[in-house]
């Protein structure tokens, strides 16, 4: 098989990344990766979500009797979760583009402040929702 | 700081740059949309309908659309370039990413312009 890798020379590597070592920042930026593929994974359902509530008065109905469903409630939390996370940790890295809290004590509290934030405002969702 | 002359090459500061742009886009258009469905009172199927109807509602998520299509991708590569290092299989799953979106992308165009 033809091989396209570019032959490089090698590199320290840290083995390292069990979850229980990562600091705050390391935590969030795992977590933007996850919930950024489970929003691409979910884009299928809520375009599904989308047609059908438009298409007729019917449709529209029948999307909120599906959304009432114990199960999609459930996904609806963990999307809005991975939704808010996304938001919330994007707006962090926009504000360390333009060199905000780009210090190491400010930095950990901004992803803190990003984690707290996403997990308050799905419980508020949770809440609405049941 | 990493030492090179980026010149020449593809760097890959385009692709930052619209990562970023696509962000603004779709947090601005989150917030408005978030903001105005908060402030309407009960969601019926005529106000849905109705809303989705208008043409700068068509226009705002035509733009929040392209930006997610194109956002993911960045994203989508990223990650794949970090995790998954047999070239054929990430160049396979960078390809069904592709199709994944542009499918995404037809669908939303067709929903909101049959309206």
């Amino acid at each position: 098989m033809l091989d396209l890798t570019i032959k490089k020379k090698p590199r320290p590597i840290w083995f390292n990344i069990s979850p229980a070592n990562l600091p705050v920042p390391g935590l969030v930026s795992i977590l933007h990766r996850i919930s950024g593929l489970l929003l691409v994974m979910g884009l299928i359902w809520f375009l599904y979500l989308l047609d059908m509530s438009l298409t007729s008065e019917l449709g529209f109905r029948h999307v909120a009797e599906y959304l009432a469903h114990p199960i999609s409630k459930l996904a609806m939390l963990g999307f809005a979760w991975a939704f808010l996370h996304h938001f919330c940790a994007g707006i962090r890295y926009l504000l360390l583009d333009v060199h905000r809290g780009i210090e190491l004590p400010a930095a950990r509290m901004s992803s803190f402040i990003v984690l707290v934030i996403s997990l308050a405002l799905t419980v508020i969702i949770g809440m609405k929702l049941w | 700081m990493v030492n090179r002359i980026v010149v020449g090459a593809h760097y890959g500061l385009k692709d930052w740059l619209i990562q970023r742009m696509s962000a603004v886009v779709m947090a601005v258009y989150a917030l408005l949309l978030t903001a105005f469905l908060l402030g309407s009172g009960p969601i019926t199927y005529l106000f849905w309908k109705g809303l989705f109807a208008q043409g700068w509602m068509r226009f705002a998520t035509l733009l929040f659309v392209l930006s997610v299509l194109v956002h993911a991708w960045v994203g989508a590569r990223d990650v794949l370039m970090d995790y998954i290092k047999p070239t054929g299989l990430r160049l396979t799953m960078q390809v069904l990413t592709i199709l994944w979106l542009v499918g995404c992308g037809g669908w939303a165009l067709q929903i909101l312009w049959r309206i």
